[in-house]
């Protein structure tokens, strides 16, 4: 029987990609680590190797085809001793066991090897499964109803862009408008970002205004607080924001507080901005949502945005505002797409939530990642006959809690979702302002999705427990709505 | 900048410093590399003796310099003397370091420093502000918390500024100043302004890691940036010998490849030599360079010191011996003629500028309870 060569993935997160070249032809010989194909996706190229002996049979995908998904066949290798005959037997009952790993240079800190099977496993498991959900629902949602977008004059174009390039076209159109822009962080220039944000900004900008530092966070966080200081716009890329934690003191007590220590005197104009939250498979360490944290903080202004349209926008006003600002973003969003408008100078207002779904019967609040699982669910409960209000947060300090109050008036319930741990989470923080302000309002406790409290764990159904999930989200409706 | 009456020791550790890096000639080394024996480490001998070594010769000061540095390190020392009066009867709160012992440090680096450099430092930072000039008065009020204050009453003895001085902190975390004045001084190279950043630390600060981070950055990028250590041979309580591997703190730019020097900062003369040519150094494109001051605080760490760790003696001996101002004092009456009656007047002005300082800050009145709420963000 012969073996399946699958698409591999070139890193946790990556859900399909370009096959750009394959490097043999049918009947070729081939030893394990021969490089017999090329891969690419928005973030990076990669060779795929062989990992059998054996001839290849039969070439499944043509070079040059886009958005192959991770874990297609994409060619037949037949092993030694096995001829045409066994290709042809070969109807339904193919043996695949991913003969194929990533060699190329994963964009992420963590290696890649590995991770196709579970990508698939999760994508099969269910419409409020985790890996499948945003993308599709989310395009779903457009067709039903686009999302209110009252910053947007009416008639204006929207383009298609990830979440990725709608961050990077923020960077490039400030850096073009205020010379005192300038980004730095590990990796940020010859590199292109190791995500990819960054990519294209050291050629535009030249090493003077993108600079690549040393591994170095507390030291280029607190240098990057002293050039703001001196009045420079200093946009600071945390490789992730888990790494950030080694700045806290330079973000805390630097940059949050001076202009208080200072009677007012200097400010801190300032964006501390990076992926946040858990990524996929990358453990305790790396996977963390730093919300809680950082909106504990008085002088900090914090941003954590779902769509790309939020992202450009408030990234925008992020870089223009004369305060520090830490900027959440989440790997996994980077590579999803969403409409944003085609206007000159997009910039959105900081500290304003926005109603991404409207509805009558309760209130789901969330931010970042969150909403994919509260948008999720809110379709789903829509089926059901329960009909939800879905608030975007994007800005956590200073919270739009207006907006929440007046949508809790009208449905009486509420349902926060965040990936953080629960204790003294952003979602504690909602139902005790709720409580204090909303409570003849509220018909039911407020009830908080949350990430489980515990360290995030490697093996794929742990970290699948760990995490809020679109289930969670439609379990804490219902019992907010007291439905079955 | 002579080099006659230094020591071989010192003179060639210097040049090595100045030369590392460069082709062509290298300085003379007087230490053969072979195994050392049991030297006695610059650790084991009394913290007094250390402060007589210099790499920079006190250049001559006119008259003017001398009457100059006088004044202005007494106006350090009486002001100080009366923070901790005004401290004692509870008008002050909170932590409060004196700079007293140590006031030849910025009055010499800010003889040679230029309109709009800047200069950051941590919390004993009382001396900084009046040597880059700001307001005796302003900072006073700072002290007792009142709105007159520089920070409006909010930021204590251990946080100040003044953009119109380029004073940049008053930072309340040791080693925290460090990458910000090292920031201070990316904003120069970036704005190519030909300024240049001073950033103080501490003896204690020269082992926080982010001190080495900064280090590692201002030579990669050779940022416009003096650091100079105030090494006052106690972090609170504990002797430099007893809390670094290395106690030559000059030499923590080594594995950067920036040049340090050792200066005798009780000494303003030669704070100013040495700070002159650090000064063209950082100007001139070269990087960073370090200078450690080799000082002495009279008083303890903060008001509430056990003054256990360190003897009476010790502490009498550094201000009989080496005092900063007395040293000035001698040449005013010796070489520039001064009269008892001249240096009395000189003390007389610096007092009556202090007691005004103490008085506004006695009677300014507290914030308004609104300033609670203000300054947090600031306006979009």
């Amino acid at each position: 029987m012969p073996t399946e060569i699958l698409m591999p993935a070139l890193s946790p997160t990556m859900e399909e990609g370009k096959l750009a070249k394959w490097t043999v032809k049918e009947g070729d010989e081939v030893a394990a680590g021969d490089v017999i194909a090329e891969i690419e996706t928005d973030k990076a190229t990669m060779e795929v190797e062989a990992v059998d002996e054996g001839t290849i049979a039969k070439i499944l995908i043509g070079e040059g085809t886009d958005a192959v998904k991770v874990n297609t066949p994409i060619a037949l290798l037949l092993m030694e001793g096995e001829d045409e005959a066994d290709l042809r037997e070969a109807g339904g009952a193919r043996k695949s066991n991913g003969a194929a790993h990533p060699n190329g240079d994963a964009a992420e800190a963590a290696p890649a090897q590995g991770e196709a099977k579970a990508a698939s496993e999760e994508s099969e498991s269910g419409k409020l499964g985790r890996a499948d959900g945003p993308v599709s629902v989310l395009v779903a949602m457009d067709k039903a109803e686009p999302p209110e977008e009252p910053e947007v004059p009416e008639g204006t174009e929207f383009v298609e862009q990830t979440v990725r390039e709608a961050l990077r076209d923020a960077m490039a159109e400030e850096m073009r408008r205020d010379g005192e822009v300038f980004v730095m962080g590990e990796e940020v220039a010859e590199y292109q970002g190791a995500y990819k944000v960054t990519q294209g900004l050291l050629a535009e900008f030249g090493a003077r205004r993108v600079i690549d530092t040393p591994i170095t966070e507390h030291g280029f966080a607190g240098l990057g607080v002293g050039a703001a200081f001196a009045g420079l716009r200093p946009v600071v890329e945390f490789m992730t924001w888990n790494f950030g934690m080694q700045a806290m003191d330079q973000i805390i007590n630097s940059a949050a507080k001076t202009l208080y220590m200072a009677g007012g005197q200097m400010g801190c104009p300032i964006v501390f901005r990076g992926p946040n939250g858990a990524a996929a498979r990358v453990a305790a360490q790396h996977s963390q949502d730093f919300a809680a944290w950082y909106s504990h903080v008085p002088g900090l202004k914090v941003i954590q945005p779902h769509t790309a349209a939020d992202a450009k926008g408030l990234l925008k006003a992020a870089i223009r505002d004369p305060n520090p600002v830490i900027f959440l973003e989440n790997e996994i969003l980077y590579g999803q797409t969403f409409p944003v408008p085609e206007l000159d100078d997009f910039v959105l207002p900081i500290g304003k939530a926005k109603i991404a779904r409207k509805g009558g019967d309760a209130t789901i609040v969330s931010f970042g990642i969150g909403m994919t699982h509260a948008l999720q669910a809110a379709e789903a409960l829509a089926e059901e006959g329960i009909d939800c209000e879905v608030i975007d947060l994007r800005t956590l300090r200073p919270m739009d809690m207006d907006t929440v109050i007046a949508s809790v008036k009208k449905t009486n319930r509420c349902v926060t979702v965040e990936e953080g741990w629960p204790q003294s989470s952003v979602g504690s923080f909602i139902a005790a302002e709720l409580m204090a302000k909303a409570f003849d309002w509220l018909d039911a406790p407020v009830l908080s999705v949350t990430g489980k409290d515990v360290p995030m764990p490697y093996a794929a159904n742990l970290e699948k427990l760990a995490l809020p999930s679109a289930k969670d989200v439609v379990a804490a409706v219902k019992a907010v709505s007291y439905a079955d | 900048m002579a080099e006659a009456n230094t020591s071989s020791r010192t003179r060639s550790r210097r040049s090595n410093a100045q030369n590392r890096g460069k082709s062509g000639s290298r300085g003379p080394r007087k230490t053969p590399e072979k195994p050392r024996q049991a030297a006695p480490k610059a650790a084991d001998k009394p913290a007094t003796e250390t402060a007589e070594k210099s790499a920079f010769d006190p250049i001559v000061f006119s008259r003017d310099e001398d009457l100059k540095a006088y004044r202005e390190m007494l106006l350090i020392r009486r002001f100080e003397e009366k923070a901790g009066q005004l401290y004692g009867m509870g008008l002050i709160g909170g932590f409060c370091h004196l700079y007293i012992g140590q006031e030849a440090v910025v009055v010499g680096v800010q003889f040679a420093l230029k309109q709009g450099d800047q200069v950051t430092t941590t919390y004993r930072d009382h001396g900084h502000m009046l040597a880059t000039g700001m307001e005796p008065r302003g900072v006073m009020a700072e002290l007792t918390g009142r709105r007159g204050g520089y920070s409006k009453g909010k930021g204590g003895s251990m946080h100040m500024f003044s953009r119109e001085k380029n004073f940049y902190g008053g930072h309340g975390i040791v080693g925290a100043s460090v990458p910000l004045g090292t920031g201070l001084a990316f904003a120069n190279q970036y704005r190519d302004n030909g300024a240049i950043s001073v950033t103080y630390f501490g003896d204690g600060a020269a082992n926080q890691g982010q001190v080495y981070e900064s280090f590692n950055m201002a030579k990669l990028w050779d940022l416009p940036v003096v650091y100079v250590i105030e090494n006052n041979q106690y972090g609170m309580g504990t002797s430099v010998a007893r809390a670094s591997a290395t106690t030559e703190l000059c030499k923590r730019g080594q594995s950067f490849d920036i040049p340090g020097h050792q200066v005798d900062g009780m000494d303003v003369r030669a704070v100013k030599a040495a700070a002159d040519f650090a000064a063209e150094h950082a100007r001139s494109g070269k990087g960073p360079i370090i200078l450690e001051m080799l000082t002495y605080r009279y008083r303890g760490h903060s008001m509430s010191d056990p003054a256990k760790y360190r003897s009476k003696e010790e502490v009498q001996k550094m201000r009989t011996e080496h005092d900063a101002i007395e040293q000035v004092k001698q040449r005013l009456l010796g070489e520039h003629k001064l009269s008892e009656d001249e240096v009395k007047e000189i003390d007389k002005e610096v007092r009556a500028i202090v007691n005004d300082a103490a008085e506004f800050a006695q009677n300014d009145p507290e914030p308004d309870p609104s300033e609670l709420w203000t300054d947090i963000y600031v306006e979009a």
